[in-house]
């Protein structure tokens, strides 16, 4: 008996040790937090965007260079920033700048927002368009430091390809200003994507986290903008959906025309479809300018790349532009120590003024900011960014960016399963309808249940 | 010497003792204590009483994810002991390079869950793409996925202790019973089984605690999908938690909730077992 519980003893420590080694390997990755320096405030930044992870390191370490001021930059996974906020936040060291993604996160979060408005930061903002302020409007809580542009991105290269096949349905990109027309395009296209030595018209509409957001989000917006529009409103509690049989087109259109199977969306990434538009595979992709970083540099070069509006059959869409704003608003935690708040707010400072952080984040990053101190000099030359501009400028009107009035991660969620088991025939499109309509009203409940 | 041991169990407890304390107790108490409050971080909680745990079964998802993972958990405790006793069995035989079976067998136990579950979730959409379907597909791919990928990381890890478990029959039984002629299954049913109940009792303790309590592997390999169908409960706590503004106390309610079920069965199993084991 003795040796049995011998060996029960050895089993049972050699199990808890497994489970202590697993918990640890943790913070591993996040350098700088505990380095020493002569300086009596530091910054810690939770960053969004993973895409410029390597730049806000980079540009940190610039920082630290010329101040001797540390800073931390950590990047949560895409879509899994609101968890680490979460967490991170209630930490002894926690981050002293973070982002919400607009009213709904300010919602969750304002009771951590430093007010900005005495900042020299808030003075450079060109607009107050751009803040996100509290109920009463007398403290600026949150400030937009990006504006990007999404819509469908396209390779002229295939496309003129595409023009000069016989019986082509347009002979010029601008012929396209409807979603019949539209359709029409993609349809003739995806037949005759031997001929053009493409795999399909549409990059794979993939489901998996890393590219899900791109139709449960992105793609999304533009039924609500309609409906909103219809309804002349900004928010609403309860989403009538009027528009959710444009939504279903524009998905069948998507994943009916594209470079893979419906059935096999839910496997395919971000990267596939980064993969296969960057390599010449597919001529139309939908996402936004931040995109470009990803394309760039492989068969695809930058004067064939275009980007038109995602038509989907609304009211006067020969005037829909792209779809423009901000989901990356930069709040400072009114937590943190008097200290690392003006550090962070010194940093915040330089990152928009300096000459460096002025060229990082424009050039580097390539993003287009709302800040008057980003002058002619300062505009990035990412190839989308002048497209998004020219049709600022034209006479099309801009998409707001209205999904952060969506109700909760959950919904998102609950939208983008339907979507797949509609595209993978395993659910009816009835189901998106009741996650999106039933589910909004739902979710709004639910969050705002005391 | 018992003097000396009187002396300084301390120094050699004490540290053991803190860390079981900073590490176990004190998240545990104060995650019982948040399951009754409302808070956005776990530093700003507000006491709000029972009202958490009234919205736990509010919606289903939490019943749901109770029966599949109940279903998962006896599926996979009976396949993983079974199996991994048998091969346990084959490898105390004399056969050439029985160590470097071990070995190969035991070496899934050291990958890490998310990558498992994401290297197996490219095989097995692989496979699955002769069909033109993902793991996504249904609930019953996500689940049998699931089992394969849990098999895959356990079986070598229970086989070890079944090992050193069978290794540890005293041969004078062994002989003695041979002597008496007994056969080769009766060996096995009589002698070596009931040998070997402390191993049994482990094996199955983690076993089953660790299908009920699995969550990076079913993170990676199917997300929940479709429609949360493949969600376990861990999982599912996980998004309550983190889905929705003002619901992080549900999600802390129905990990106590969680942690209770977990409890009583593994109680119960250890009563269990431990009654079917002999003295020597």
């Amino acid at each position: 008996m003795r040796k049995f519980k011998k060996l029960s003893a050895c089993v049972l420590a050699l199990a808890m040790t497994t489970g202590m080694l697993t918990g640890c390997g943790d913070d591993a990755g996040k350098d700088g937090g505990s380095s020493k320096k002569e300086a009596s405030g530091k910054v810690y930044y939770l960053n969004f965007k993973p895409e410029a992870a390597d730049q806000w390191k980079a540009l940190a370490e610039a920082y630290t260079d010329e101040t001797g001021v540390d800073v931390t930059v950590v990047t949560a996974a895409s879509g899994t920033y609101e968890s680490t906020l979460k967490s991170e936040i209630a930490k002894e060291e926690a981050p002293t700048l973070f982002q919400v993604n607009g009213p709904v996160g300010m919602a969750t979060w304002k009771d951590y927002c430093y007010d900005l408005s005495n900042s020299d930061f808030y003075s450079h903002v060109k607009s107050d368009d751009f803040v996100l302020k509290s109920d009463d409007d007398s403290q600026v809580l949150g400030v937009a430091y990006v504006i990007e542009t999404y819509g469908i991105i396209y390779n002229k290269k295939i496309f003129a390809d595409y023009c000069a096949t016989s019986g082509a349905k347009v002979s010029d990109i601008s012929e396209i200003n409807s979603f019949d027309k539209f359709k029409e395009v993609v349809e003739d296209m995806q037949s005759k994507k031997d001929e053009l030595g493409i795999l399909g018209a549409f990059t794979s509409a993939g489901m998996d986290s890393s590219s899900d957001w791109r139709f449960k989000t992105h793609l999304a917006n533009l039924p609500i903008y309609y409906e909103y529009k219809d309804d002349g409103i900004d928010t609403t509690d309860a989403i009538k959906g009027t528009y959710l049989d444009n939504y279903k087109a524009i998905w069948d259109l998507y994943i009916n025309n594209s470079t893979c199977e419906p059935s096999l969306l839910s496997g395919k990434t971000g990267e596939d479809a980064t993969a296969e538009f960057s390599l010449g595979e597919a001529c139309f992709y939908q996402n936004g300018t931040w995109a470009y970083g990803d394309i760039s540099g492989n068969d695809v070069a930058d004067e064939d790349l275009g980007m038109i509006p995602i038509y989907v059959g609304g009211e006067g869409e020969d005037k829909q532009g792209l779809c423009t704003g901000s989901e990356n608003y930069w709040c400072v935690n009114k937590n943190a120590s008097e200290d690392d708040i003006k550090a962070t707010l010194d940093f915040m400072n330089w990152c928009i003024t300096s000459d460096t952080g002025r060229d990082s984040i424009c050039n580097d990053m390539g993003f287009v900011t709302p800040f008057d101190s980003f002058t002619e000099e300062y505009q990035p030359e990412n190839p989308l960014v002048k497209i998004a501009n020219e049709y600022v400028e034209s006479d099309k009107t801009p998409v707001p960016w209205l999904f952060p009035t969506m109700p909760s991660e959950t919904w998102k969620n609950n939208v983008g399963s339907a979507l797949l088991e509609y595209a993978q025939g395993t659910g009816e499109w009835d189901a998106v309808k009741t996650a999106f309509v039933e589910g909004w009203a739902k979710e709004r409940a639910a969050s705002s249940d005391e | 010497m018992q003097n000396s041991i009187k002396k300084y169990f301390p120094v050699f407890l004490l540290p053991t003792f803190l860390a079981f304390i900073i590490g176990f107790i004190a998240p545990f108490a104060m995650g019982i204590y948040l399951s009754f409050c409302k808070f956005t971080t776990v530093t700003d909680a507000q006491f709000i009483g029972f009202k958490n745990y009234t919205k736990i079964f509010s919606e289903g998802d939490f019943t749901h994810a109770l029966w599949y993972t109940s279903a998962f958990t006896v599926v996979t405790v009976i396949i993983i002991n079974v199996i991994a006793f048998a091969i346990a069995l084959a490898l105390t035989k004399k056969i050439k390079g029985r160590n470097t079976f071990r070995t190969v067998f035991f070496m899934p136990n050291l990958i890490g869950g998310i990558v498992l579950g994401y290297i197996w979730q490219l095989l097995l959409n692989g496979i699955l793409l002769n069909v033109g379907k993902t793991l996504s597909y249904s609930a019953t791919y996500g689940f049998w996925g699931l089992v394969i990928l849990m098999c895959w990381q356990q079986i070598g890890y229970m086989m070890i202790i079944y090992i050193a478990g069978i290794q540890n029959v005293p041969g004078d039984i062994i002989e003695a019973a041979q002597v008496d002629g007994v056969n080769k299954w009766q060996m096995l049913k009589d002698i070596i089984l009931p040998m070997v109940m402390p191993s049994i009792t482990v094996c199955t303790f983690l076993t089953l605690t660790n299908s009920f309590k699995l969550f990076d592997q079913n993170l990676a390999l199917t997300n929940g999908e479709p429609s949360n169908m493949s969600e376990l409960l861990a999982l599912n706590i996980y998004r309550t938690f983190y889905g929705r503004n003002g619901w992080e106390g549900v999600g802390q309610a129905k990990a106590v909730v969680f942690f209770i079920i977990v409890a009583i069965i593994a109680v119960a199993q250890n009563k269990l077992t431990r009654a079917k084991e002999v003295e020597q």
